[in-house]
């Protein structure tokens, strides 16, 4: 089955959707690849990186269109034509067979590339300057295509001279709405494949730029730039991303969030230095960036604190200064405090929770409040995962072990605590949970383990004959 | 050119001079545990802005732990306390309970961790961490023989303490021993619970703790234990409960004082 195929074969009379036989047949020196829809993707998505150098609202139109807004971008690269030029040019220069076209509408816009590449529609012409296309430009679909062909309404134009109402009853009002958004009435909203930014700064370099130091300053001009605008706005930045477009036409996008908005230059700055260290494949210029830019996309407003009073105030924003350099470094998942859960299951009773977010609720938790003058009840080292332990025998068939063994040693038992009887919540889970029966167990030299046996004796576990088993033991926690 | 060349010289010497000076810890900067042998060794407590290393056998790492967080939380003082983790020794030792830490007495609103994947990035983010004079206290837990942990990684995060005034412990789990710059370093192990009978309660944690170096003082080996009500070290006491009936007439820490002294 042919896939995809370019011009020449086009000419030979192929078609997408052939049988590879019937082609080779039509064509036995046919040069036939496989085609991977994968890699078509990606490099669909790397275009669109690209593209983003023209303006920040880029969509994808698969499999192989792109939809640019560029509204009141074009005077920046020097005009629309300019910018289609430039476009194409570059792409072309990459080796892809472009074809583009700018319209009032993205429907239209699309139609045009299928007929008349590098045409700049002004608003209110669409009607006229598709009109003369075949049917099959609108991209409709097979059946609706082949529909319209059969009706005799062969171009764009004898459709739109029909009455509305009846192509709407004949080919239903989805094929309707898009003739319309062709023709200039209405606009389909496209799906940006990144949000707007709320500020964005950029640089863009004559001469490509590559070295670390160049890299590092432009960086910090963009920061200062970038402050100064949300300044005026009394805004701060949540989360910032620094792109470098690759003269060849790779982008890298590279970002930092922070804990609270950030309203000094020298932190962003501070901030990508961290992260651009960090980086595991490092930044690589090739032959240099043309353009860096720097973009706010999450930005609060920003409350201003008394300071001199309250030295308290001043060490908690030290603190979350600390903590955003350090998961710029190693990422913002690895750096967590801790909050109480609402339940009495052990590995569930804390919630890890990224510092970045949750600094501030995670000082205002309320921990239970530990008995006084008793030792410890929980252990202070706990597994992920309890570990089963070789327990020989139980001298009450409900007590604790005499010994056991854990990770290949063998540790007796002098001092026993329990049991504590944990049950699981059976309002949650969905499978059957055991009964959990944890003892504090000290051995011989001093080590204090906290043990369970998991499931009541000959009341929970069964083996495959419905005969009550024996329960596993596990090691849940260390105590010191 | 030769004048340039020494006064190069004494200005190196004069900076040499100012980081070997600069370890000389006045007694304000140092916290008393609560153990009186083990506090008069340390000449008051435990040295503030200093690293202090914590060893222990690859079995023993949960009383290195609860030792560990004795120490950070005397010297933290209501200030954060930045704890930075490898992963792999949370596979080997368990992971830090929260509750476990609540039932030592000490705080877990302020404690932040770091989950580093290897020991460049834990060095790293201690040395960063330790530079930050908001925090009370940063740990370092590292499982194992690690050869990043050099003299010059030592002194980096020696230099980071002394110029911020946090203090550093170093919690080094199944690990040797090794030259370092640290004020003081410590061999772990559990204690046994005082006598009694199987079913007896066990007290509060008790260590085993030995000074093995100390820069300012004589080195030692004491059983200490925690009390979690007060949040310091103590003396450990003979039985995990009291046995003696409080007396009426007299305030009961009196008789303690007693039989501690006969």
């Amino acid at each position: 089955m042919i896939h995809a195929l370019d011009e020449a074969a086009e000419r030979l009379g192929l078609y997408i959707g052939q049988p590879l036989a019937n082609a080779r047949a039509m064509c036995p020196d046919l040069k036939v690849f496989d085609a991977d829809t994968v890699a078509d993707a990606k490099t669909l998505s790397d275009i669109a990186d690209w593209c983003d150098r023209f303006t920040p609202l880029v969509a994808l139109d698969p499999p192989h269109g792109l939809f640019l807004d560029i509204t009141g971008c074009a005077h920046l690269f020097g005009g629309e034509a300019a910018l289609l030029q430039a476009l194409v040019r570059a792409l072309g220069r990459q080796g892809f067979a472009v074809s583009a076209a700018i319209a009032g509408t993205s429907v239209c816009a699309r139609t045009l590339t299928r007929q008349a590449t590098g045409t700049i529609v002004a608003d209110g012409e669409e009607a006229r300057a598709i009109s003369r296309f075949p049917v099959s430009a609108l991209g409709a679909g097979e059946a609706i295509t082949t529909g319209l062909r059969r009706a005799g309404l062969k171009t764009i134009g004898d459709v739109t001279a029909r009455s509305p109402s009846e192509i709407t009853a004949r080919f239903g009002a989805r094929f309707s709405t898009l003739l319309a958004h062709a023709l200039g009435q209405g606009d389909a909203p496209i799906n940006p494949r990144k949000p707007l930014p709320d500020y964005i700064v950029e640089k863009p370099f004559a001469e490509p730029i590559a070295t670390d130091t160049m890299i590092a300053m432009t960086l910090s001009r963009l920061a200062d730039t970038l402050i100064a605008s949300m300044e005026k706005q009394g805004k701060g930045a949540r989360r910032l991303e620094a792109a470098f477009f690759r003269t060849d036409g790779v982008v890298r996008a590279i970002m930092v969030e922070t804990g609270r908005p950030v309203t000094q230059s020298k932190v962003i700055d501070r901030l990508f230095r961290e992260r651009l260290d960090a980086l595991a494949d490092p930044l690589d210029p090739g032959f240099g960036f043309d353009m860096v830019r720097l973009s706010a996309s999450r930005t609060e407003i920003v409350v201003q604190e008394q300071r001199d009073l309250d030295a308290h105030v001043h060490d908690n924003d030290e603190l979350a200064a600390l903590i955003d350099r350090i998961a710029a470094r190693i990422g913002g998942k690895r750096v967590v405090v801790h909050l109480p859960e609402d339940t009495h299951i052990p590995e569930c009773a804390v919630l890890a929770a990224p510092a970045q977010h949750h600094l501030a609720a995670a000082m205002q938790a309320e921990w239970p409040a530990r008995t006084e003058s008793e030792p410890p009840l929980r252990p202070l080292r706990l597994f992920d995962k309890p570990e089963p332990i070789k327990v020989p025998f139980a001298a009450v068939p409900d007590g604790p072990p005499h010994q056991f063994t854990w990770r290949r040693a063998l540790h007796a038992v002098v001092r026993v605590e329990g049991p504590e009887r944990i049950a699981m919540e059976w309002w949650r889970q969905d499978g059957k949970q055991l009964t959990r029966d944890y003892f504090r167990i000290e051995d011989a030299e001093g080590l204090r383990f906290w043990i369970f046996r998991d499931g009541l004796y000959e009341g929970e576990v069964f083996d495959g004959d419905g005969e009550p088993a024996s329960p596993g033991w596990y090691v849940h926690g260390l105590f010191a | 050119m030769s004048g340039a060349r020494t006064s190069a010289l004494a200005t190196l010497r004069g900076q040499i001079e100012r980081i070997e000076t600069a370890t000389v810890v006045h007694p304000h900067d140092r916290v008393a545990l609560g153990h009186s042998e083990a506090d008069n060794a340390l000449k008051g407590g435990l040295a503030r802005a200093a690293i202090h290393e914590v060893f222990c056998a690859g079995s023993q790492g949960t009383a290195a732990t609860g030792f560990v967080m004795g120490l950070a939380g005397r010297v933290s003082a209501q200030r954060p306390l930045l704890w930075v983790r490898q992963d792999f020794s949370e596979i080997e030792a368990g992971a830090l309970s929260m509750s476990g830490l609540a039932e030592l007495g000490l705080d877990p609103r302020r404690m932040v961790m770091v989950r580093a994947a290897d020991v460049e990035s834990a060095l790293r983010t201690s040395a960063d961490a330790l530079a930050c004079d908001a925090l009370g206290a940063v740990v370092l837990e590292l499982w194992g023989e690690t050869r990043q942990f050099d003299l010059v990684a030592s002194r980096k995060l020696t230099l980071a303490a002394q110029g911020s005034g946090v203090t550093g412990l170093l919690l080094r789990m199944a690990a040797q021993p090794l030259p370092s710059t640290a004020e003081t370093r410590w061999m772990l192990r559990a204690a046994h619970s005082p006598p009694g009978s199987v079913w007896d309660a066990w007290g509060a944690p008790r260590f085993d703790a030995e000074l093995l170096r100390n820069r300012h003082g004589p080195c030692g080996r004491w059983i200490m234990e925690w009390n979690c009500d007060e949040c310091q070290f103590s003396e450990p006491s003979t039985y995990s409960q009291p046995v003696a009936a409080t007396p009426a007439h007299r305030p009961d820490s009196t008789v303690l004082q007693q039989r501690r002294a006969g």
